[in-house]
């Protein structure tokens, strides 16, 4: 791997990480009980702690190689990656990017996509860089909380009553053609045991897994849905107004 | 070896035992009757002596216990002013991400420090498996096992919600991680 396909690689990983973060931390003081509120806010800020690991280490090797046609500023922090760069540089999945809908479009998605983390991470914690895999290995610990509790919900609203069903097959067929983006560039294995889990969740949850169909993707090349934007002109507007401005 | 060398090694050694008590002063700011040191996430205290005599440089090494826990910067804060109230001027921490904290470095004192403050300790090891079993967990009022889960989450990352069905009173419960 080039360095800068690594440098990509991370800052793909701390995307994820930020932009589904910023998600769930948008239901904050709007869940639907207090509980689930505390829930997705604790989930929140795991995902942003897990930014905060993958943007420092991005901006260790960014800063190492100190080059300036590699196109990131200079000095590089966790800060820069997170609140100078434009639409484009990012490189998430656009499943995560998607607006929070209801509360089954939000658990599902998270569901959808923390059980491709979850699989995904397991793989790195045996990652050659010992770094990524350190990382991989606290973020998985935090992952299975967030598959667990999201799956339940799934469960909770596919097998509950007749609205709670007919919303969350509404999200499934909102979210189903992102799914697809999530397998782009990994093992087979992955995309393998994510349809595993997928069909045991769904069918607790008495609900059907859509047929194969076209999938959207180019998150990954920074081609992203409209909603990034709004996202970040809401994170980044202070850094940009106020540059370097500190708490 | 020679005898300067050998005292050397005995004032490292001294140094970093005081290092140590002066860890186990500090409290966890989110569960203020545990100690940082019973809470498991120092994972080392390393001395380099200076060429100059001038004091040595304490390398303090420290582990998250949740990726986002905002408790760290200000544990860190609080590790560095006691460190200069004991005399230490030269104090650098690292974090450590690699192994992973787990709650099965919660010292046997700091899961009776926690029951006696009502937070019910983790119960069992640290979980290893694709997904979490249900454990039947005690409450820390009553000691009944007959308790059920609120919610995966509580107040800090480290909690889930419980209550009691004997004596009715919500708890949080130190989950295992």
């Amino acid at each position: 791997m080039t360095t800068l396909n690594k440098i990509n690689y991370l800052l793909h990983l701390a995307d994820n990480a930020l932009i589904i973060g910023h998600r769930c931390s948008e239901w904050c003081g709007h869940g639907p009980v207090l509980e689930q509120d505390i829930a997705i806010s604790n989930i929140a800020l795991d995902y942003i702690g897990q930014a905060r690991n993958f943007y420092q280490y991005a901006a260790e090797i960014i800063n190492s190689e100190n080059d300036p046609s590699l196109g990131f500023v200079l000095p590089a922090t966790e800060d820069s990656l997170a609140y100078l760069r434009d639409t484009p540089d990012f490189k998430n999945n656009l499943i995560v990017e998607l607006p929070n809908g209801d509360w089954a479009v939000t658990t599902l998605r998270l569901f959808l996509f923390s059980t491709y983390q979850f699989y995904l991470y397991n793989q790195l914690v045996n990652d050659a860089d010992t770094q990524l895999s350190a990382i991989a290995e606290k973020s998985l610990k935090e992952v299975t909380y967030h598959l667990r509790w999201s799956g339940d919900w799934v469960i909770r609203l596919g097998d509950g009553t007749e609205e709670s069903k007919l919303k969350i097959e509404k999200a499934i067929e909102y979210l189903w053609p992102y799914t697809g983006e999530m397998f782009i560039n990994n093992d087979d294995s992955i995309s393998s045991d994510w349809n595993k889990k997928l069909s045991s969740i769904f069918h607790d949850a008495t609900l059907t897994i859509p047929a194969k169909s076209w999938m959207q993707e180019g998150g990954l090349k920074g081609i992203h849905t409209e909603h990034l934007g709004y996202i970040l002109a809401e994170m980044q507007y202070l850094q940009r107004a106020y540059p370097n401005s500190e708490w | 070896m020679n005898a300067d060398n050998k005292n050397t090694r005995i004032s490292e050694e001294a140094t970093i035992d005081a290092v140590w008590a002066i860890l186990k002063t500090i409290n966890d700011p989110e569960i203020p009757v545990l100690s940082i040191t019973d809470l498991g996430v120092i994972r080392n205290v390393g001395i380099q002596n200076q060429t100059d005599s001038s004091e040595p440089i304490i390398t303090i090494t420290i582990t998250p216990t949740y990726s986002g826990c905002p408790a760290m910067d200000l544990i860190s804060v609080q590790i560095k002013m006691a460190m200069i109230a004991a005399g230490f001027h030269q104090t650098k921490i690292e974090q450590a991400l690699s192994p992973a904290w787990t709650t099965d470095w919660i010292t046997e004192n700091g899961k009776q420090q926690l029951k006696a403050y009502g937070i019910a300790p983790p119960v069992g090891k640290s979980f290893d498996n694709a997904y979490l079993e249900d454990l039947a967990i005690e409450c820390p009022q009553c000691n009944s096992k007959n308790t059920t889960l609120i919610s995966a989450f509580g107040s800090t990352a480290c909690k889930a919600l419980f209550k009691c069905n004997d004596c009715k009173e919500p708890f949080d419960y130190f989950k295992c991680h």
